[in-house]
């Protein structure tokens, strides 16, 4: 999230999209009704099926599953030609008066630089600006240059008109109007429009498109850094927020730092191209700092090991030899026997990734998988017969598995990160049962026999096992403390300012990350995280709730990254003079008698630059502004452009019909046998999508009997129209297919979903809930994985679970 | 020692032919007859603050257990409610979070390390030094056999790929910090988390 839970109260109006939080962050969709109720806000909720959220919303449209940048994009196009932008937010905030090259080009579906063989752009030298001779970025302040970013952008969009939309989205022409004005009416100052979405977004090929395109609406109506805007991921798990911002990714180091590639090999040039330099004179571009973060993570995990002399150890990370080894690449190399040990820390692949046939025969040909967890997963007994449930031959499956029992939340001390990335420490109140151990102490113990072999024995590349930093107290089980004070970071020798006065002894914690430095002085686990735990004791323990703005930001609960910062780019809720935008949404900003930035929050921003000087808000890009044009960062374009899921209802898309290459995304990575496996809409004609309940999460929830006893048994939702053609009445079951396995389940028959008119034909929607397995003390179900393909995000590689192609029959 | 047992117990004690006032003297008693207000069932209980590990609110929660906190002791959760003082929840948990209770007392919970052997149908347990001396010369072997310090070309990766990880999001910063310290330093790069789901 750019802003947070409460934040919601302060909107004028909420789209929620791609998520449906009165179900699955029901406490959080609190803020959505308070909005409503007591800040006259209004509520749209666009869906494929007829959610809870939808049930209270304003207004309301079902969209077929996938088509959203399509929506979007169709709205960018009408804010554009009906002039509702926040055009003084748009000039001085955004991109749009920066000239971008002039070899850029797209083409029936296809940027400049693609490589039809290699499905993917080769050469994306042209997707950049066009740079002046100082160096920096050229610009048009009048917008009219026709190769600035919004130019392009309005041409780019304009093919994206509400017929189109409206066929493509399978949604009628009087919704679109009616949502479009509404949110058009966000354009002025003083009112803002808040987006909630969730994995109805990020479970897409085009996933981290989509979201880019809702971000592009909100820096059009001026709604970044403001009060009651932002684009707000609800994110899926407790502590998934704070799992990415420590790095645990195959290619990321904690606080979006990231792993050199192979052809990185060169220290300074690692760096150097990371450590970015402003586009625009005098832009802050904050990642110029990179170095200072990474020497103190190297000091943090090297300690002394860590010298100006071996480049603080850079050879000891691994590089890669591929952009990613996403979970999708790792199972794919699993399943032709590459893989020889795995290892699952609370997380159940057997039900959490897609085609399980595919999950399953990966996991049979390791030499030996470790299950750690609090309870017994699917995964941990992948190889135990359960019937229908789990049709497998125990006795051909070579496998060892190791099972670790963990304790939970309950049961030990440390932070969680929630979606609003507030860092809140809680405490165990009970020990865990049986033998369980914390997690921490599981690595812990592994770490010291690993040691100790490698110490006895020797082996390959001992160096940085045996040379990393390991001075805990109890060192088989580090305390949460000693880790929390570790990520914080503290001062390694006595730190001075330019006179030469120490401002931290040798020893302290450091109060935040502009306190470090690239000589090796300082240590930092992850410097987004310095802050959290500082002198005055540990920050994310806090518990005052007050909200002395009465703006609902409670800086003094718990500590957020980055800083205490609540509100991501609060110096764009001020004008370009420094005043707020309207009185309403006064936030942050200048005081001229203080000479500097003050208000409601920490301001995001260097405290005392300032208007005059003109930086742009968004301080971590370097040219201070909001992206419109995505420059060379994302992999399928600079611009979103719709392309159908990779197994679509619909022949072609709609946009490129001539164009093949152009139907799916081009940039998507899928592999052979997962491409083979893909239905065809001829066989396989009804969309599907996968939801979560209110009653249930994930697959935990089954293993709680208050859980199981509410929501008890496996279900699909579909229309009655389908119902009719398939001949089947509520309450009996049916199979449901695709081209790479078949559930059964009781058919829910529900006017919630809706046949929707796709070009010239109705398109059937199913609803799969994702929730019951063979383990647990819910009825047995089957794991819903059996129906989904092998393909992810082109940039993430996050499966496509919520758009995929099923038959659904009586059973 | 102290035995339980009930009123109907004492009195067919005392029936047998044992003088239930010496009875009382050895140490037993029967438990009182409560026919006072019942007892506030939170009294004596241990407050802890924690947050629901469910989704990504993190609504505040306040966890009760029983045991008097000495050593060889076992604290026993029983009862989970909302932290009213929670500025996001203010006190309120959803149907998933009101269970909690149950997620932490389920039945399906694991207690202690187990094998499973290759072609082998159940589970046996063994003891923690068993499992993680097991894990660690699986882990060493792999290692030396596939780290790859120089790829075909020269260039120096220092990667280990045939061993893989995925790390819990449902666990805390502390834990996902010291995972990511050990994982990466043994050259791992097969390494997620739930975020890529």
């Amino acid at each position: 999230m750019t802003n947070h839970w409460v934040d919601i109260r302060n909107a004028n109006l909420i789209l929620s999209m791609g998520g449906n939080s009165a179900e699955a962050h029901p406490v959080g969709f609190r803020w959505v009704t308070e909005a409503l109720e007591h800040n006259k806000a209004k509520l749209i909720c666009i869906d494929p099926r007829y959610t809870r959220t939808c049930a209270v919303a304003d207004y309301k449209a079902f969209i077929r599953t996938g088509t959203d940048i399509t929506f979007l994009g169709g709205l960018i196009h009408y804010l554009i030609t009906t002039n509702q932008i926040q055009r003084e937010y748009v000039l001085h905030y955004t991109d749009a008066s920066l000239l971008v090259r002039e070899d850029y080009g797209f083409e029936d579906g296809i940027f400049t630089g693609y490589n039809p063989e290699k499905r993917s752009y080769d050469d994306k030298s042209s997707w950049m600006y066009e740079l002046g001779d100082d160096g920096y970025a050229r610009r048009d302040m009048s917008l009219q240059h026709p190769r600035c970013v919004y130019q392009l952008m309005r041409e780019h969009y304009s093919r994206y008109d509400i017929d189109t939309v409206s066929s493509i989205c399978g949604m009628p022409r009087e919704h679109i109007e009616h949502i479009w004005s509404e949110i058009g009416k966000m354009a002025v100052p003083h009112q803002t429009m808040t987006i909630l979405y969730a994995l109805g977004w990020t479970q897409h090929s085009i996933g981290s498109q989509i979201i880019r395109t809702a971000a592009m609406v909100q820096l059009l109506l001026g709604n970044m850094g403001m009060p009651g805007g932002g684009i707000n991921a609800l994110r899926g798990h407790s502590n998934i927020q704070g799992l990415t911002d420590l790095g645990l990714l195959s290619q990321l180091l904690p606080g979006y730092m990231s792993l050199a590639n192979a052809s990185e090999q060169d220290y300074g040039e690692y760096i150097k191209k990371r450590a970015k330099q402003p586009i625009l004179e005098g832009e802050v571009s904050y990642w110029k700092n990179y170095e200072k973060f990474h020497v103190s993570l190297m000091k943090s995990w090297f300690g002394d090991a860590a010298t100006q002399e071996n480049n603080w150890c850079f050879d000891w990370l691994p590089k890669l030899s591929k952009p990613l080894y996403d979970v999708l690449d790792t199972f794919e190399r699993m399943h032709k026997g590459e893989i020889t040990g795995y290892f699952c820390q609370g997380f159940n692949p057997l039900a959490s990734f897609p085609n399980r046939q595919k999950i399953t025969e990966g996991l049979s040909r390791l030499k030996y998988l470790v299950v750690m967890d609090p309870l017994n997963t699917e995964t941990s007994e992948f190889w135990k017969n359960y019937g229908e449930y789990n049709d497998v031959d125990s006795s051909q499956i070579q496998t060892e598995v190791i099972r670790l029992p963990t304790t939970c939340f309950a049961e030990d001390d440390g932070s969680i990160t929630n979606s609003a990335r507030w860092l809140q420490w809680h405490w165990a109140a009970a020990q865990g049962p049986g033998e369980s151990r914390p997690d921490t102490r599981i690595m812990g113990e592994l770490f010291i026999r690993i040691r100790d072999l490698y110490r006895q024995e020797g082996g390959a590349f001992p160096d940085p096992i045996l040379n990393v930093d390991w001075d805990y107290d109890i060192p088989e089980a580090p305390s949460s403390e000693e880790i929390a004070q570790e990520y914080n970071g503290r001062a390694l020798v006595d730190l001075t300012d330019d006179n030469g006065n120490v401002i931290r002894r040798a020893g302290e914690l450091l109060s935040g990350f502009s306190e470090m430095t690239a000589d090796g002085r300082t240590a930092s686990g992850c410097w987004i995280f310095a802050g959290s735990w500082t002198q005055d004791g540990n920050q994310m323990a806090r518990r005052d709730n007050s909200d002395p703005y009465g703006t609902g930001n409670t800086l003094g609960w718990a500590w957020a990254w980055p800083a205490n910062r609540r509100l991501l780019y609060n110096r764009a809720s001020a004008d370009p003079q420094g005043r707020p935008w309207g009185k309403e949404k006064a936030f942050v900003w200048w005081s001229s008698e203080q000479g500097r930035w003050v208000g409601a929050d920490i301001p995001d921003f260097p405290v005392t630059s300032d208007p005059a000087l003109g930086q742009g808000p968004f301080i971590m890009q370097p040219e201070g502004v909001g992206h419109f044009f995505a420059g060379q960062s994302m992999v399928e374009g600079p611009f979103p452009e719709h392309y159908e899921p990779f197994e679509s209802p619909i022949p072609n898309n709609p946009l490129h019909p001539n164009n093949p290459l152009a139907k799916n995304n081009p940039a998507g990575r899928i592999y052979e046998k997962d491409r083979e496996a893909l239905g065809s809409w001829e066989e396989f004609p009804h969309a599907a999508t996968t939801y979560r309940l209110t009653e249930h999460f994930h697959f935990w929830t089954k293993h709680a009997r208050l859980n199981a006893v509410v929501q008890p048994e496996q279900f699909v939702e579909i229309s009655h129209q389908l119902a009719e053609e398939v001949g089947v009445v509520a309450g009996d079951w049916v199979r449901v297919s695709s081209n790479r396995g078949s559930i059964k389940a009781v058919a829910m028959v529900t006017k919630r979903m809706q046949p929707l008119r796709i070009g010239d034909r109705d398109v059937h929607h199913v609803g799969i809930p994702i929730h019951w397995g063979f383990t647990g003390v819910a009825k047995k179900g089957y794991l819903i994985n059996a129906l989904t393909p092998v393909v992810g995000d082109a940039n993430t590689q996050t499966p496509e679970y919520k758009s995929f192609i099923v038959k659904v029959e009586k059973a | 020692m102290t035995v339980n047992v009930t009123r109907r117990q004492f009195f067919k004690l005392g029936a047998a032919g044992v003088a239930s006032s010496s009875m009382a003297m050895m140490g037993f008693a029967p438990e009182s007859a409560e026919a006072s207000v019942r007892h506030f069932k939170l009294t004596h209980a241990k407050e802890t603050r924690n947050n629901c590990t469910y989704c990504s609110v993190g609504c505040g929660v306040l966890i009760y257990s029983h045991g008097d906190g000495s050593k060889n002791t076992r604290q026993e959760v029983f009862h989970i409610e909302g932290d009213p003082d929670h500025p996001v929840s203010r006190g309120s948990l959803c149907p998933k979070g009101s269970g909690l209770v149950d997620f932490v007392r389920s039945e399906t919970r694991l207690e202690y390390p187990q094998v499973r052997a290759p072609g082998s149908s159940e589970w046996k347990r063994v003891s923690w030094d068993e499992a993680l001396n097991k894990i660690a010369r699986y882990i060493k072997d792999d290692r030396d056999a596939n780290f790859v310090e120089r790829d075909e070309t020269g260039k120096t990766v220092n990667h280990w790929t045939t061993t893989g990880f995925l790390a819990a999001s449902g666990a805390s910063n502390e834990a996902g910090y010291i995972t990511h310290k050990v994982v990466r330093n043994l050259g791992m790069v097969a390494f997620d988390n739930q975020a890529r789901v």
